[in-house]
């Protein structure tokens, strides 16, 4: 047996590995979206995928994302697997008639009978510099939608791993792909038949005793680096990153709030009405009892998405959630 | 003189990877909707199907009739009567093989059943027991929709997905005039365009959206012209002479089928009715206008052309109501019955495992029930 050495990989690497091994596992597999043939699209996460399958198989569709996604029902209808990218987050918005009245309730309206296996793939956040409508964390807006899935990795284990869950699910899953974690890398082996991860289960990331934060995407990195700050104030934190926003792990988040006693949320996307409103309800309803403080949210200030030079003052950074951590000394507070 | 021959028009040099367009077929429609009945074409038109036409109008109208009965009765929260429309709904049906697809609007109910959907199952989107009554593969008729247009990326997607499957299946895909002007006809139309993909799009421009007529809705001297910029072949059929409609759409599909791309059919006819049971179309029509319609009624038209030809008798004609009658009062009768609904189902198909979150919910319904409360509603 040979020993495949355990090398670096980015997130992007892992995606694009993961549709080509679930295109080579599967021929209804059908990658579409802007630009994703013949350039690999703009983050190259399908690089050389048309290559490899043939242009039936990875398509550049004529610019429009209604239609992208629109198209993609009919052909989920007819056994295919659609795997479609939206180039960027806020450009998934042409395509919301599609994916709120008819991705989310295709398996609803009909009784089960025709549902959808559409992966939409979505590149979110910000903190790459990018121009007005680039940076845009929505979330929020999937979530709301009964009906999809919502899912967003960290790592570059987990990108492969739960795209290669997503491609597989039988249910319609909005894919949040963290723009700026795309060329984070992890030492990662991509030649050995990977680990394909259930939909809807959190990880510990870091296991603490004082607090848990409670993240996903690109603030699971910095909610790891706060928790090393936090060391030198004494503090322990533990840090969840959810993966999967629907279904949401109740299970996991609770079983580490009861442990540490106080939680700090924390997203990019706003604060009102965003995720965080939500899951501070939820781990309140169940743990209110373990619960030393109320559960705080650190997340992106109630704007529209700021112009780049100032996107650093907007996203949660490792301070504001030692602000945030601090504050949960409730007692020594009131 | 063409376009490009005007002074200072517009002359690009085309881009070395141009390509003429090879397609035989014009893109701009005629200049009058293309009719069969009462002109010397009819008598080359198959009078067996002409008679099966006949019957189907005939059972359709019926059907509209009744079910709008039913709103009257409560049975029905709404209809949006085809009534008018019969043979376009009815020549949607026929002019596909089994193995094709119809994609119909909520108004498109008849076309549904004429392609052998039980008429029960048709309604119960507009009955409100459930979203579709039923199962959209065992006909190849997708849900019957309600938001405009938006059923037409989805045929085109199916078409396009049957083709790279290799199987030589058709869609059609129903739209009326008020749904030409959303984004989604313009996007299916281009996509497949651009993937020459084998889908129908068939316009019924009933002169109406609820209330807004057709010259606020487009600038357009036709619908059948918006094909042109797609590099679509426009068609435009008088949407009350069912051979007609059979006749340009069977040619569409057939065209469709051997690789020559979509077409895009405006069949021009009225809605009879008001927009639905719950409409008052006094407040934007006359009398006089419908009046003119009536007088060119598609079941008119047909019983005429048959009749003056010697090819349906009185006898024949009767056999056609008692059909219809029979359909009605079974119809009727089944609709009459208390549909029976599981509340549990509010949760069976929103994915395909429930969530923990909805059996959590699903526990809480249930204990309602078993409690005897009426849920929310107590
Ligand atoms: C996206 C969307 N907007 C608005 C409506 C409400 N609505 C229902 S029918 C209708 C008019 C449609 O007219 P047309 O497309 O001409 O079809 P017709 O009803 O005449 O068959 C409107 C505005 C809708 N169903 N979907």
């Amino acid at each position: 047996m040979t020993t495949v050495a355990v090398k670096p990989a980015t997130m992007a690497q892992a995606l694009t590995r993961a549709m080509r091994d679930a295109m080579a596992a599967d021929p209804a597999v059908h990658v579409l979206g802007e630009d994703v043939g013949t350039l690999g699209g703009v983050f190259r996460v399908t690089d050389g995928l048309a290559k490899e399958f043939g242009e039936d198989r990875c398509t550049d569709t004529p610019l429009a994302e209604a239609g992208i996604l629109g198209t993609a029902v009919g052909m989920a209808m007819y056994g295919l697997r659609p795997v479609v990218e939206m180039q960027f987050d806020a450009f998934a918005y042409p395509a919301f008639e599609q994916l709120l009245s008819h991705v989310a309730k295709m398996r609803n309206r009909t009784r089960g009978a025709m549902p959808l296996p559409i992966t939409i793939r979505v590149p979110y956040g910000g903190g790459i510099g990018g121009v007005e409508h680039h940076s845009d964390s929505s979330e929020a807006y999937y979530m709301a939608t009964p009906g999809l899935h919502v899912v967003t990795p960290a790592t570059v284990a987990d990108a492969y791993g739960l795209l290669r869950a997503a491609i597989a699910s039988d249910d319609p899953v909005v894919f949040l792909e963290p723009k700026r974690l795309y060329w984070s890398k992890d030492s990662w082996n991509p030649e050995q038949p990977q680990h394909v991860d259930p939909i809807g289960r959190a990880v510990v990331r870091r296991s603490g005793r004082s607090a848990t934060l409670i993240t996903y995407g690109p603030s699971v990195p910095v909610c790891l680096e706060a928790a090393e700050a936090a060391r030198a104030e004494g503090w322990d934190l533990e840090v969840v990153d959810l993966r999967s926003l629907v279904p949401f792990d109740d299970e996991t988040v609770c079983a580490s709030v009861r442990r540490t006693g106080r939680a700090v949320v924390v997203h990019e996307s706003t604060g009102f009405g965003g995720p965080g409103g939500e899951i501070a309800s939820r781990v309140t309803e169940r743990c209110f009892h373990h619960l030393e403080a109320p559960v705080l949210r650190v997340a992106g200030f109630d704007i529209p998405y700021p112009p780049p030079m100032l996107e650093r003052h907007h996203l949660p950074g490792v301070d504001r959630i030692l602000d945030a951590v601090a504050r949960l000394q409730w007692e020594a507070e009131s | 003189m063409t376009v490009m021959e005007q002074r200072g028009a517009y002359r690009p040099t085309p881009p070395p990877a141009w390509q003429p367009r090879t397609d035989p077929a014009p893109l701009l429609p005629d200049a009058e909707p293309y009719r069969v009945l009462g002109t010397e074409t009819a008598a080359k038109a198959d009078p067996e199907l002409l008679r099966t036409l006949y019957a189907q109008l005939v059972r359709g109208r019926r059907y509209n009739a009744q079910a709008t009965a039913l709103t009257k009765q409560g049975r029905l929260a709404v209809y949006p009567s085809s009534t008018g429309q019969e043979a376009c709904e009815v020549a949607a049906a026929l002019a596909l093989e089994e193995r094709d697809w119809l994609f119909p609007s909520y108004r498109d109910t008849l076309a549904a059943v004429a392609r052998g959907v039980d008429p029960v199952e048709a309604l119960t989107l507009l009955r409100g027991d459930w979203h579709t009554g039923y199962d959209p593969y065992e006909h190849r008729v997708a849900p019957l929709c309600t938001p405009l247009a938006t059923q037409l990326p989805h045929a085109v997607g199916l078409a396009h997905a049957a083709r790279l499957k290799g199987d030589d299946v058709v869609a059609l895909a129903m739209v009326g005039d008020g749904g030409t002007s959303e984004g989604d006809f313009h996007e299916a139309l281009n996509f497949a365009a651009v993937w020459q993909a084998p889908v129908v799009f068939l316009v019924q421009n009933n002169g109406f959206a609820i209330s807004v007529p057709l010259a606020k809705q487009t600038a357009a001297p036709t619908l059948a012209h918006k094909a042109v910029g797609y590099g679509v072949p426009g068609r435009l059929v008088d949407g009350n002479d069912a051979a007609a409609v059979h006749e340009v759409l069977t040619d569409a599909v057939r065209r469709a089928r051997a690789g020559g791309g979509p077409t895009l059919v405006e069949a021009v006819t009225y809605r009879v009715d008001a927009h639905t049971n719950a409409d008052d179309a006094t407040r934007y029509r006359t009398d006089d206008e419908v009046e003119t319609w009536r007088a060119h009624d598609p079941i008119r038209l047909l019983e005429r052309e048959l009749t003056d030809r010697g090819l349906l008798d009185e006898a024949a004609i009767q056999a056609a109501r008692d059909d219809a009658e029979t359909m009605a009062a079974d119809l009727r009768a089944r609709m009459n019955a208390d549909a029976e609904l599981d509340p549990m189902d509010l949760f069976a198909h929103v994915y395909a495992e429930p969530t923990p979150q909805l059996r959590e919910q699903q526990a809480q319904l249930r204990a309602e029930l078993a409690a005897g409360q009426e849920g929310a509603h107590r």
